[in-house]
């Protein structure tokens, strides 16, 4: 191996890049299982949903993805906050969330990923915007506009939702569900309420994310399992729940993956995560900003 | 009963329903049956760590691959070249062995987690395995891997007919084990772990120790579930092997069975694996996946302890039942840890 110092640098800035996106991704299970404890193994699978979205806009609109995904949102909120009174009233309030909760989740990733398939089929799809395609140089370094782009709006949600959490009453409630539930009651706040709020926003977050990895890869109905190792690695590294901790967690890790793609080849990298989740778990399970 | 007296009363069962498609005649029936038997298989080793213990398991296909690929890299080695078949029961006790002992593995770095870790590792163990795979080119990477199947085979004659009764033994084992489990001390053990781990550990149960021997004995017996699979498929290849439909059934089967004992999995695996042969033939493959993950949804939402709970249910008929007094409870007093 030829160690070429091109190549390095150019690999540790897509990594930050690719990370950003990352943290887009992740920001709604850290929503969700940091904050709520729901472990919602299907969110990747309501990225690949906001993708298609995204996708089906753009292919026959014409609209930008990013555009035509912010205006899905409130769609995705209200999806996410069905989903969770189905969950809420099934599993949660009769105590079982731990086995069937799973698995409801566990159905709904395999539902939505075989609709998906039935619908559109399995090809590749991707989208068309003014941003794909062209790339910035800067001497050595080469940035291309279509990682570039999803990375700078995915670190503008996670500052509003960083705010969101920690400046308005209904996000410092939601910081507070995760706590204490019965002295939330006791304030006159219906736990149930923000609970379906928060988790309305984790999915809703999943409608932008949809829209950047579009951007960024053609996307197929299975690639969102590629999906799952990775953002658990990076909720869980990112100490559950912290959102500046799931940036840089986020950060970490599409460094490392970038890195081993440029060295190893990219087939490799699926294993990078679950190497970082693996390693994670066994040394520090608190993760980097532990709450 | 004792469990030398069930394990002969299935194996005259699995005796009688060999004759009766012999009978038949049409070599379709081992085919399918093959399937449905590698279920039941499958199903009731992930219900003895989902079902008895509570820890959900999404890396099946895992196991079940390990145990396939076992197959491949031994017939690369030896079969191919030297043309010494090494039989079929030898096969699967190796791929039992490996599966189980990445299971062990597996649950040491992660059962001392919390339950949702490790079902979340299981997920990613699944995408990691088949990226070995795919990168390893002596089983065939990702072109796959060509296993030629013997026609015949002394004194069963044809091969596949072999390869159904010897999957239809395994699932007399695997329900043999996991009644003996049931009625045993460890049995209760993986109970109170599944009914609150903390109270168990706090009574002296070795918590960890006991988790660790479901994990081995569930991946081991996947293992041996996947280890004939090249041999009956001809072609073997990552995507499939590592596809999602084994995992997804092997916990539909069980939730939609009902989990608590040896019947569930084995009601839903006969059920389910027959539906989806039928559905198969008749509808399409994608159409018929679709229709597992709407009833598992539906069963785990509708009737949380699945079929068996359901004839209870019906049989006992009580109005005040245990779920009803929890949830009030809940409703009650919040979600007090």
């Amino acid at each position: 191996m030829i160690f070429s110092f091109d190549l390095l640098i150019n690999a540790i800035v897509s990594g930050i890049l690719i990370g950003g996106f990352y943290a887009a991704v992740t920001s709604g299970v850290s929503l969700s299982f940091g904050i709520l404890d729901i472990v919602n193994i299907a969110h990747p699978a309501f990225i690949i949903l906001g993708s298609y979205v995204a996708y089906a806009a753009n292919s026959s609109l014409g609209v930008d993805p990013i555009l035509a995904s912010i205006v899905a949102m409130p769609a995705f909120y209200v999806l996410g906050a069905v989903v969770y009174q189905v969950y809420y009233t099934s599993f949660e309030k009769r105590g079982q969330e731990s086995l069937r909760g799973l698995a409801f989740f566990f159905g709904l990733l395999f539902i939505t990923e075989v609709s998906l398939v039935l619908y559109f089929g399995v090809d590749y799809r991707y989208v068309d915007a003014r941003y794909i395609g062209p790339s910035w140089h800067f001497g050595i370094l080469e940035i291309p506009l279509r990682i570039l782009v999803p990375c700078l709006v995915s670190l503008l949600l996670m500052a509003v939702l960083q705010l969101f959490l920690t400046r308005t009453f209904v996000g410092r409630a939601i910081m507070a569900v995760a706590q204490d539930q019965l002295a939330l009651r006791l304030m006159a706040v219906d736990p149930i309420r923000i609970k379906r709020i928060a988790f309305g926003i984790s999915i809703a977050t999943a409608s932008l994310a949809g829209a950047f990895l579009i951007i960024i890869q053609p996307v197929e109905p299975s690639v969102g399992r590629e999906y799952i190792g990775r953002v658990f690695a990076i909720c869980v590294l990112g100490g559950m729940g912290s959102l500046p901790g799931t940036v840089i967690a986020a950060m970490l890790l599409g460094i490392v993956e970038s890195l081993t793609s440029t060295f190893y080849g990219p087939s490799w990298a699926p294993a990078v995560s679950f190497g970082f989740l693996l390693l994670t778990l066994a040394v520090r399970p608190a993760g980097l900003l532990g709450r | 009963m004792r469990t030398p007296i069930f394990f002969l009363i299935w194996l005259a069962i699995g005796a009688a329903v060999f004759a009766v498609s012999l009978a038949i005649g049409n070599d379709y029936i081992f085919f399918a049956g093959y399937v449905v038997m590698q279920y039941v298989v499958l199903s009731t080793a992930w219900n003895i760590l989902g079902g008895y213990c509570g820890y959900v398991n999404f890396g099946s296909a895992a196991f079940f691959a390990l145990g396939a690929y076992s197959t491949v890299a031994i017939y690369k080695l030896i079969t191919e070249n030297d043309f010494y078949r090494m039989p079929m029961p030898v096969l699967m006790l190796i791929g039992g062995m490996v599966s189980g002992v990445v299971g062990l593995g597996m649950g040491y770095l992660t059962l001392r987690l919390r339950g949702a870790f490790f079902a979340i590792a299981t997920l990613a163990l699944a995408v990691v395995l088949q990226t070995l795979v795919v990168n390893w080119d002596f089983v065939g990477g990702s072109r796959g891997a060509y296993i030629i199947r013997p026609e015949q085979i002394w004194p069963i004659g044809n091969y596949v007919r072999y390869l159904f009764l010897i999957m239809m033994l395994l699932a007399v084992i695997a329900l043999t084990i996991a009644r003996l489990i049931e009625h045993s001390r460890l049995g209760y053990g993986f109970a109170s772990i599944r009914d609150d781990e903390l109270a168990a550990e706090a009574s002296g149960v070795p918590t960890l120790r006991l988790k660790l021997i479901a994990t081995t004995i569930s991946g081991a017996l996947m293992g041996m579930a996947g280890a004939p699979f090249p041999y009956y498929i001809g072609y073997l290849q990552p995507s499939s092997t590592f596809g999602l439909d084994y995992a997804v059934n092997s916990i539909a089967m069980p939730l939609i069975g009902g989990t608590t004992s040896w019947t569930g999995p084995l009601i839903g695996a006969l059920l389910l694996g027959s539906l989806q042969q039928i559905a198969t033939v008749t509808i399409s493959s994608a159409v018929n996946l679709l229709i597992v993950g709407c009833v598992l949804v539906i069963f785990v939402i509708v009737a949380p302890n699945g079929i068996v709970g359901l004839v209870h249910t019906y049989l006992q008929r009580k109005p005040d039942d245990f779920v009803g007094r929890r949830h009030v409870e809940a409703d009650v007093a919040g979600k007090v840890p």
